[in-house]
């Protein structure tokens, strides 16, 4: 019996099939109609049950799904299968980032959630790689291999982005700049996760959790070993695929 | 429906950009409000007035500046609409809940302004608002530094009058308010030719009072559960509240009042009995601002409460006893007033009291601390706020918003996650 989570997300469509485990997954980009790729993706594929979540869920939840969850919810979930003794969730998205603390049962508790604003999200990464000419795959890495860092001091994806462009025109090397920009969004998700007051052990998903500067800093900021699953970016579809197993 | 469109001309208003925000306004309309379930008979009053939005009610503010009588826009709850009707002139409260204005605003006042000054300042300046058109001039307060500055740039625009609200509760600052009640007098006066007299102040707050009573009423009403009436159309009543003739108002809001009585003592109610009860604390709501009560309302919650200047902080508190004279009830009105307890006052630990209160005897299960962008009082406030709620294991969900729906989806992310958390 298979089981299907849908995570529709701002950038990415997260698909992941799961029975007695994890099965299969797909990623896709999320494109200018989703429902439509959904549909495609979800096109002569059978399931039990179909659970959607991301900030698609409501246009799928008409024809593709049978529930929907919020991704806050989704992500526990998920990150609690994987980690059963996860307290702690930290999700940076495409055009979000949440932290949520989790009861010992595994329910949210608390959350925090950027508000109206790309700071501290994916978004900002996408921006400030292509400022710098990257592909974002490679912007951790490149910021990894510095060796000084250049302070960035707008958090604002626009004013950050012009700041960006004016550290250029001034000759600063941009794998400099780069690791002052990852500097500057941990800080500000740092900033988050100390006001849910985070309890071990923190697990790091959404496809920001692939960065590997990014993990580094942020795990030294708030002072804890992060956990980041194998593919980060699958776990709230994981979760929504656990929500439809569990109807 | 009435041709207003002479009746606008001679506003000056510019018609073709207020087509366009008349014209999107039925649609919204309807879809927030008319599709609702089990509405009482008594909103239809109310959907009227939405109905007649720019039309009747600015037919009679023109039709009282034909008899020789003033309109005065006020932009907040601090000025007292007593003092003005004493002066047997009509206070009016002024456009202000829209993204549709905001732009017109941007041209002028800085971008990172809240949504509530930019609303207000580009109906003016774009010449949408029939009634701050139609008004003789407008009260301002300096309830925020953001307001405080874009009435001396208003002022440019539009006969502005700004009095002065303390930052602290202390004797001298109620002396300051007091003292500033007796200059607005003399303002009124000047500018109506009628004197004030002890006799025309209490019957214009007699007026006021039993429209106070009235919302009160209703805001009391909405202990029961299930609650008899959506959060959407107590709010909208609350916002009518500001600009509707105060008598016919009174009125329509106890005929509803009784209804939904009714509804309690059969056990009726709009929501199921177990759907989240919701207290929504914090900005003000002016209308057509309905977008965190609709996320809410959607999303399977109800909501049972405003602390807000659209809720309780404008109709809580009712006029003390008084001597009768001229200075004894000036005195009284200046202590109702300052019974607001507005983020602009420092300290301001009576709200967080009144926050803890409406979530216990109104048995919310959560709060939602709302907050204009770059409001910063209030946003400051709901770090206290918080604290307070999470001793009496009451969770709170903080929202920090403006008037244009790009954070829909997020908000409503949030919304849900928070009525799970609460659901359990």
């Amino acid at each position: 019996m298979t089981y299907a989570g849908l995570d529709i997300g701002s950038r990415t469509i997260v698909l992941v099939e799961f029975d007695e485990g994890l099965k299969d997954f797909v990623i896709l980009d999320t494109g200018p109609n989703p429902v439509d790729r959904c549909r495609h993706l979800l096109n002569g594929r059978i399931y039990r049950q179909v659970v959607a979540t991301g900030y698609g869920r409501h246009l799928a939840a008409a024809t593709l799904a049978d529930e929907v969850v919020s991704e806050i919810r989704a992500y526990a979930v998920g990150a609690r299968y994987l980690h059963p003794d996860c307290r702690t969730v930290i999700d940076v998205g495409g055009q979000d980032c949440k932290v949520s603390l989790l009861a010992d049962g595994g329910e949210v508790r608390k959350f925090e959630m950027n508000d109206r604003c790309a700071a501290g999200t994916g978004r900002f990464l996408e921006v400030m790689a292509r400022a710098l000419d990257l592909d974002i795959a490679q912007l951790g890495d490149h910021a990894l291999s510095a060796d000084a860092m250049v302070s960035i001091s707008s958090l604002c994806t626009v004013f950050a982005e012009s700041e960006v462009v004016s550290l250029i025109a001034r000759g600063e090397d941009s794998r400099t700049i780069a690791l002052g920009l990852h500097d500057a969004i941990a800080t500000r998700i740092a900033g988050m996760v100390r006001r849910v007051g985070p309890r071990e052990r923190v697990v790091f998903a959404g496809g920001g959790a692939l960065n590997p500067c990014l993990r580094g800093l942020l795990g030294q900021k708030i002072g804890v070993e992060l956990t980041v699953p194998e593919q980060p970016q699958v776990v709230g579809a994981l979760g929504a695929a656990l929500v439809a197993k569990a109807r | 429906m009435t041709d207003y469109r002479s009746m606008w001309t001679e506003l000056g208003l510019d018609l073709e950009k207020h087509d366009i925000l008349l014209g999107a306004l039925p649609g919204m309309y309807e879809g927030i409000f008319l599709s609702q379930d089990d509405r009482p008979e008594g909103m239809a009053y109310f959907d009227f007035v939405i109905g007649e939005i720019h039309g009747l009610r600015v037919k009679e503010l023109m039709d009282h500046k034909a008899s020789g009588g003033k309109v005065i826009g006020l932009f907040c709850v601090f000025v007292p609409e007593d003092l003005i009707l004493a002066a047997g002139a009509i206070p009016v409260g002024l456009c202000a809940g829209t993204q549709f204005s905001v732009p017109d605003a941007e041209e002028v006042l800085p971008r990172n302004t809240c949504a509530l000054i930019k609303s207000s300042f580009g109906f003016k300046v774009g010449r949408t608002c029939p009634y701050v058109q139609a008004s003789d001039f407008v009260i301002g307060e300096t309830t925020c530094d953001g307001k405080k500055k874009m009435y001396e740039i208003l002022a440019e625009y539009h006969p502005t009058y700004v009095m002065e609200v303390p930052n602290k509760k202390t004797p001298l600052g109620r002396e300051l308010f007091l003292e500033e009640l007796r200059s607005l007098k003399t303002k009124l006066e000047t500018e109506t030719g009628v004197t004030i007299t002890a006799e025309r102040l209490a019957d214009a707050t007699a007026l006021v009072e039993a429209k106070r009573a009235a919302l009160r009423r209703l805001h009391n009403i909405r202990k029961a559960r299930p609650v008899p009436i959506s959060g959407l159309d107590a709010l909208l009543v609350t916002q009518i509240a500001f600009y509707d003739d105060p008598a016919r108002f009174t009125e329509k809001v106890n005929n509803l009042c009784d209804e939904l009585e009714g509804r309690i003592a059969r056990g009726e109610g709009v929501a199921s009995a177990n759907a989240p009860r919701i207290l929504v604390s914090g900005s003000p709501m002016a209308v057509p601002n309905w977008k965190l009560h609709r996320i809410l309302e959607d999303s399977g919650a109800t909501v049972i409460g405003e602390e807000s200047c659209t809720g309780t902080r404008y109709f809580g508190s009712a006029l003390a006893e008084n001597d009768g004279t001229l200075a004894g009830q000036l005195k009284a009105i200046a202590d109702r007033q300052l019974e607001t307890h507005c983020a602009c006052f420092t300290p301001n630990d009576e709200r967080i009291e009144d926050v803890l209160t409406l979530a216990k005897d109104w048995q919310a299960d959560g709060v939602v601390h709302y907050t204009l962008q770059f409001c910063h009082t209030f946003a400051n406030e709901a770090v206290k706020i918080e604290r307070a709620l999470a001793g009496e294991n009451i969770p709170l969900l903080r929202i920090e918003t403006d008037y244009s729906d790009e954070d829909m989806g997020q908000i409503k992310n949030r919304v849900d996650a928070f009525l799970k958390m609460i659901r359990g």
